[in-house]
C-alpha cells in the first residue's frame, strides 16, 4: 500500500505542477510588502446582518430555559426549540439532543419539562465513579494521564498531587511529557509546591523510561502513588497512539500497576471529544475522565455522550487554577449547571 | 481536519446529485441535513441557523444556472457561503510604517498561544523579518521557559522578567525598539473570558503596547463555547483576526466558522501540526474546498513548487507513464515527497481521494519509508535500473545489507512492479474500471464546478485505479470523460 500511495502522490504532484506551469500562476499568494505601509491593518470584512447581532442573542439564551421549565403536558414547538437550544449549546451533541426531544412526547402527567430533561440526562450518568488508589501486593499504584495538547494534564496532576499529599500520601510525579518545551519544568514547580518527588529527564527522552524510573523509585522508597504525565497528542495519529500504548504497558509492568488512566478533557471541547475518548480508550484503556476548565462559560455536555456511548465515567472536574480547584464529579450538580437550574 | 463535516456534506450531495429537479420539500430536507452536519461539526447553533438561511437566500436569489444540476447548485451555494463565513480572501499582513509591528496574542488556557507565538515568529523570520518575542505569561508555571526554549530553537530572542505582565510587555517593546527588531510578538497568559481581573490585565497590556494586530488564538476542537470566548475577547480587545490551532486533529473545525461568524474578523493563520513550520496563512477558499472534500490543489502546488524542480518532474512523469520507471526514480520521488510533508497531509489535499486512501496514507510512518530507502540503497546501480535481475542470492545480500528480511525485499519488489504497471496504464490513457468510481467522479466534478480549477482528466480514474490497483486488472480503453467543459480537460497523454 505504501508504494501505491507514494506513486499516486508523486504522479499527481507532477501532473499538477506541470499544468500549473503551463498556465502561469493563478490563485492567492501572499506577498509581503517590504516598503513602509500605513498602519491600516485589517480589511473590514462584510458579514451578513444575520450574524452581526449574535452576541446579544447569546447573552439572552442563558435564562431562556426559565420560561419553559415548569411547563408540563404535551410540549409545544417553542418548548422543543428551547430545549434543543439549551442542549446543543452545552455541547451535548445532536444525537442525544434528538433523542431527548423525541422523549418529550412521552412526558408523564405532572412532570415538568425541566424534570424530564434532567432525568433523561442523568440516566446516562450512572457509572461507578470510585477512584482506585491501591495496587496489588508489593506493587506501586500508577495513575496515568493522557489527552490531547493543552487540556491541562500537567496542571491536573499538580492538583491531584496536592490532594493526595493532603490525604497523607507520598507521591512521585513522573514527567513523561518529554516533547513539549519546559513541560518538565512546569511539573517540577508543582512537585515543589506540593512536596512531591519528581523524576524527570531531558527533552526528547523516552517517556516510557522516565515513568519506569519513577515507578522504580517509588517502589524502592515505598511511596504510595505515582502520577505519570504524558505528552499531549492528537487522537487521530496511529503512531502517537501506539507510542502511548507502549508507555502504558511499561507503566503497568511489575512493580508498577496502572490502577487509573485518566483522560483529561477540556470543557470547551466540542464533539471531537467523543473521538478523542474513543481513541484513547482503545490505546490506553482509559478508566475515567477529568473534565477541566469548567469555571469558564463552557458546559462540557459532551461527557454525557461519552459516558453513554463508551461507558467512561467522569471522575473529577477542574474549576479553577488553584491547587484546590479540582473536585469530585457530581452528576446532579453537573446536569443542573448544564440546564442553568 | 474537517473530515467529519466533509463526510456529511459528501453524503448529502451524493443524495442530491441524482435529482433532476429539486422540490421545496427536497430543498428543506437537504438544508436540514446541512444544518445537522454543521451542528455535529461544532458550528454554534445561531451561526448554523444563519448559515442555512444565507444558503437558502443564495439559492432563491440567484438565477438558477442552466449548466448545473440542482444538487450541484446546493453544493455551490454551500461552498460560496463557507468561503464567505470563513472570511473571504486571505488577509494581507502589512507592516507598520514605524517599526516594530506589534502583535498581541490572547486566548483561553491551552489554546496554544505560546507555541503559536514561536510559530508566528518563525513565519515572520521566513518572510525576511526580524521578530522578537515577549513572554508575558507569568501565570502558568514554566510558560516563560517554554517560550525561551522555542525561541532558541528558531533563533529568535525572547524577553521576559518577573515583574508583572504589563511591565514585561512595556519593557520588552522598548528593548525590541532599542535593538531594532521589526516585528514584536507578545505572548500572554491564558485567561477565561469571564475572569474580569485577567481580562482587565490583558486590556491594560493592549493599551500600553498599542498592538497593530491583536489575534485570538483558538483551538479548532472548541465546541459551542467558541462564540462566547471570541465575543468576550473581541469586546475587550477589538480583535483584528483569529489564529486557529490544532487543525491537524480530525476536528470538525466548527469553532472556526463560529468564531469567525460572531466577531466578523477573518481567520488569519492556522497551525496544522506540532512542528514549528506547521503554520501558515489561512486561505478561506481553500479551506472551504477542503471542507467539501474537494482537496486543496493550490496549497499542494505551492508546496510542490518549493521542493520540486519542474523540469525534473516533467521528465520523471513521462518516464513513469511510459513504463521506464526505475527504482532510482522512485527514490528521487520519495525524497521529494518527504521534503514536502507527511503522506497523510499531502493526500488530504488531493481532490477526489477516498477516505480509505486518506487513512492508509496517514498511517504510513517515517520508519516504513526509511526501511524502504534502506533496502533500495542496498542494491547495486544495475539492480536499481533493472530489478528483474535480482535473484535469490541477490535478495539475500540486499536483505542483509539493509538489515531487513528476504521477505521484505520480495514485498518491495512486488509492490514496485505493480506500481510500475499501474503507472504505465494511467499514462497510456487506460483507465481501470473499478467500483466506487461514481463517487470519485462526483467529487471531481464538484471540485471543478465550484472552483473552475483545472483537474487533469483521468485523475479520478487514476486515483480509483490506484485504490483498487492490487485487485483490479483494468481493461484497455479510456473511459469517456463527461465533464469536458470548454475543452479545459486534457488527458495526460496529450501533454
Amino acid at each position: 500500500m505504501t508504494f501505491v500511495i507514494i506513486g499516486v502522490i508523486a504522479l499527481l504532484l507532477m501532473i499538477f505542477l506541470l499544468r500549473r506551469r503551463s498556465r502561469k500562476s493563478r490563485g492567492v499568494q501572499f506577498t509581503p510588502q517590504r516598503e513602509a505601509m500605513p498602519t491600516l491593518l485589517v480589511k473590514e470584512v462584510e458579514s451578513r446582518p444575520s450574524l452581526a447581532d449574535l452576541g446579544s442573542k447569546l447573552g439572552a439564551s442563558r435564562g431562556v430555559f426559565d420560561r419553559i421549565r415548569t411547563i408540563s403536558g404535551a410540549p409545544n414547538p417553542e418548548v422543543l426549540s428551547v430545549v434543543e437550544e439549551v442542549l446543543l449549546r452545552s455541547d451535548v451533541g445532536v444525537a442525544l439532543t434528538t433523542e431527548i426531544l423525541e422523549s418529550l412526547g412521552q412526558m408523564s402527567a405532572g412532570e415538568t419539562v425541566l424534570d424530564h430533561v434532567r432525568k433523561a440526562l442523568l440516566a446516562n450518568l450512572n457509572r461507578d465513579r470510585s477512584v482506585k488508589t491501591v495496587a496489588k501486593a508489593d506493587h506501586v499504584p500508577v495513575w496515568l494521564f493522557v489527552g490531547v495538547n493543552g487540556v491541562g494534564k500537567t496542571t491536573t496532576i499538580g492538583k491531584l498531587a496536592q490532594q493526595q499529599r493532603q490525604a497523607g500520601k507520598s507521591v512521585v510525579l513522573a514527567a513523561g511529557d518529554t516533547f513539549r518545551a519546559a513541560a518538565a519544568d512546569q511539573l517540577t514547580q508543582w512537585a515543589e509546591r506540593t512536596g512531591s518527588d519528581i523524576v524527570r529527564a531531558s527533552e526528547g527522552a523516552d517517556p516510557g523510561s522516565v515513568i519506569h524510573d519513577a515507578i522504580g523509585r517509588a517502589h524502592a522508597r515505598k511511596f504510595d502513588l505515582v502520577l505519570a504525565d504524558t505528552a499531549g497528542r492528537r487522537a487521530n495519529s496511529t503512531n502517537l497512539l501506539d507510542e502511548l500504548s507502549k508507555v502504558r504497558r511499561i507503566a503497568d509492568r511489575t512493580p508498577g500497576e496502572v490502577v487509573e488512566t485518566f483522560l483529561v478533557l477540556d470543557a470547551t471541547t466540542g464533539q471531537n471529544a467523543l473521538s478523542q475518548a474513543k481513541e484513547f480508550l482503545a490505546s490506553a484503556g482509559v478508566t475515567g475522565i477529568v473534565l477541566t476548565k469548567l469555571d469558564g462559560t463552557a458546559r462540557g455536555g459532551i461527557v454525557i455522550a461519552i459516558e453513554r456511548e463508551l461507558g467512561i465515567p467522569v471522575k473529577f472536574i477542574g474549576v479553577g487554577e488553584g491547587a484546590d480547584d479540582l473536585m469530585v464529579f457530581e452528576p446532579s450538580a453537573f446536569v443542573d449547571s448544564l440546564l442553568g437550574a | 481536519m474537517f473530515d467529519a463535516l466533509s463526510d456529511r456534506l459528501e453524503k448529502i450531495s451524493s443524495g442530491l446529485r441524482s435529482r433532476g429537479r429539486l422540490s421545496d420539500a427536497d430543498l428543506d430536507a437537504a438544508l436540514g441535513d446541512v444544518r445537522q452536519a454543521l451542528l455535529e461539526a461544532d458550528v454554534e447553533l445561531s451561526v448554523a441557523t444563519a448559515f442555512i438561511a444565507a444558503v437558502r437566500e443564495r439559492l432563491q436569489g440567484e438565477a438558477l444556472s442552466q449548466s448545473l444540476s440542482p444538487g450541484q447548485q446546493v453544493i455551490k451555494a454551500v461552498h460560496e457561503q463557507l468561503i464567505e463565513v470563513l472570511g473571504g480572501e486571505a488577509l494581507k499582513v502589512t507592516y507598520a510604517s514605524k517599526p516594530p509591528t506589534v502583535i498581541l496574542l490572547a486566548g483561553l488556557q491551552g489554546a496554544g498561544k505560546t507555541t503559536t507565538a514561536a510559530k508566528l515568529a518563525n513565519w515572520f523570520k521566513q518572510q525576511g523579518r526580524q521578530p522578537y518575542l515577549i513572554a508575558a505569561d507569568l501565570q502558568r508555571p514554566a510558560a516563560v521557559e517554554q517560550l525561551r526554549v522555542l525561541g532558541k530553537s528558531i533563533g529568535v530572542d525572547v524577553y521576559s522578567d518577573t515583574s508583572n505582565p504589563v511591565d514585561v510587555a512595556k519593557k520588552g517593546l522598548k528593548e525590541a525598539t532599542r535593538i531594532g527588531r521589526d516585528v514584536v510578538i507578545i505572548d500572554t497568559a491564558g485567561r477565561l473570558s469571564i475572569d474580569q481581573e485577567l481580562m482587565n490585565e490583558v486590556k491594560k497590556i493592549s493599551k500600553t503596547t498599542e498592538p497593530h494586530y491583536t489575534f485570538l488564538v483558538i483551538d479548532s476542537v472548541t465546541g459551542q463555547d467558541a462564540v462566547h470566548t471570541a465575543k468576550a475577547f473581541h469586546d475587550t480587545l477589538a480583535l483584528s483576526g483569529i489564529i486557529v490551532t490544532k487543525l491537524d486533529y480530525d476536528a470538525r473545525g466548527g469553532a472556526v466558522l463560529s468564531a469567525r461568524g460572531v466577531v466578523g474578523r477573518p481567520v488569519v493563520f492556522a497551525a496544522t501540526g506540532e512542528k514549528i513550520t506547521d503554520f501558515d496563512l489561512f486561505y478561506p477558499d481553500r479551506m472551504a474546498s477542503r471542507i467539501l472534500g474537494m482537496g486543496d490543489v493550490l496549497t499542494l502546488i505551492e508546496q510542490a513548487e518549493k521542493n520540486v524542480d519542474p523540469a525534473v518532474a516533467a521528465e520523471q512523469a513521462s518516464r513513469m507513464m511510459s513504463g521506464e520507471f526505475t527504482l532510482d526514480d522512485f527514490m528521487a520521488q520519495l525524497n521529494q515527497i518527504r521534503k514536502m510533508g507527511s503522506l497523510g497531509g499531502l493526500m488530504k489535499m488531493m481532490p477526489g481521494m477516498s477516505k480509505e486512501m486518506r487513512n492508509a496514507a496517514s498511517n504510513v510512518d517515517e520508519g516504513q519509508l526509511t526501511k524502504i530507502e534502506a533496502i533500495i540503497q542496498s542494491m547495486t546501480v544495475k539492480e536499481r535500473q533493472n530489478p528483474v535481475i535480482i535473484d535469490g542470492s541477490r535478495r539475500t545480500r540486499i536483505a542483509k545489507g539493509s538489515g531487513s528480511s528476504v521477505n521484505a525485499v520480495n514485498q518491495l519488489l512486488n509492490q514496485f512492479t505493480q506500481m510500475k504497471k499501474m503507472m504505465k496504464q494511467m499514462g497510456g490513457g487506460a483507465m481501470p474500471q473499478v467500483p466506487g468510481m461514481g463517487k470519485l467522479s462526483g467529487a471531481m466534478a464538484r471540485a471543478q464546478m465550484a472552483r473552475g480549477a483545472e483537474v487533469p482528466a483521468g485523475l479520478e480514474a487514476l486515483s480509483a485505479g490506484m485504490q483498487a490497483g492490487q485487485r483490479a486488472n483494468p481493461p484497455a480503453g479510456g473511459r469517456n470523460n463527461k465533464k469536458k467543459k470548454g475543452g479545459r480537460v486534457t488527458p495526460p497523454k496529450q501533454r
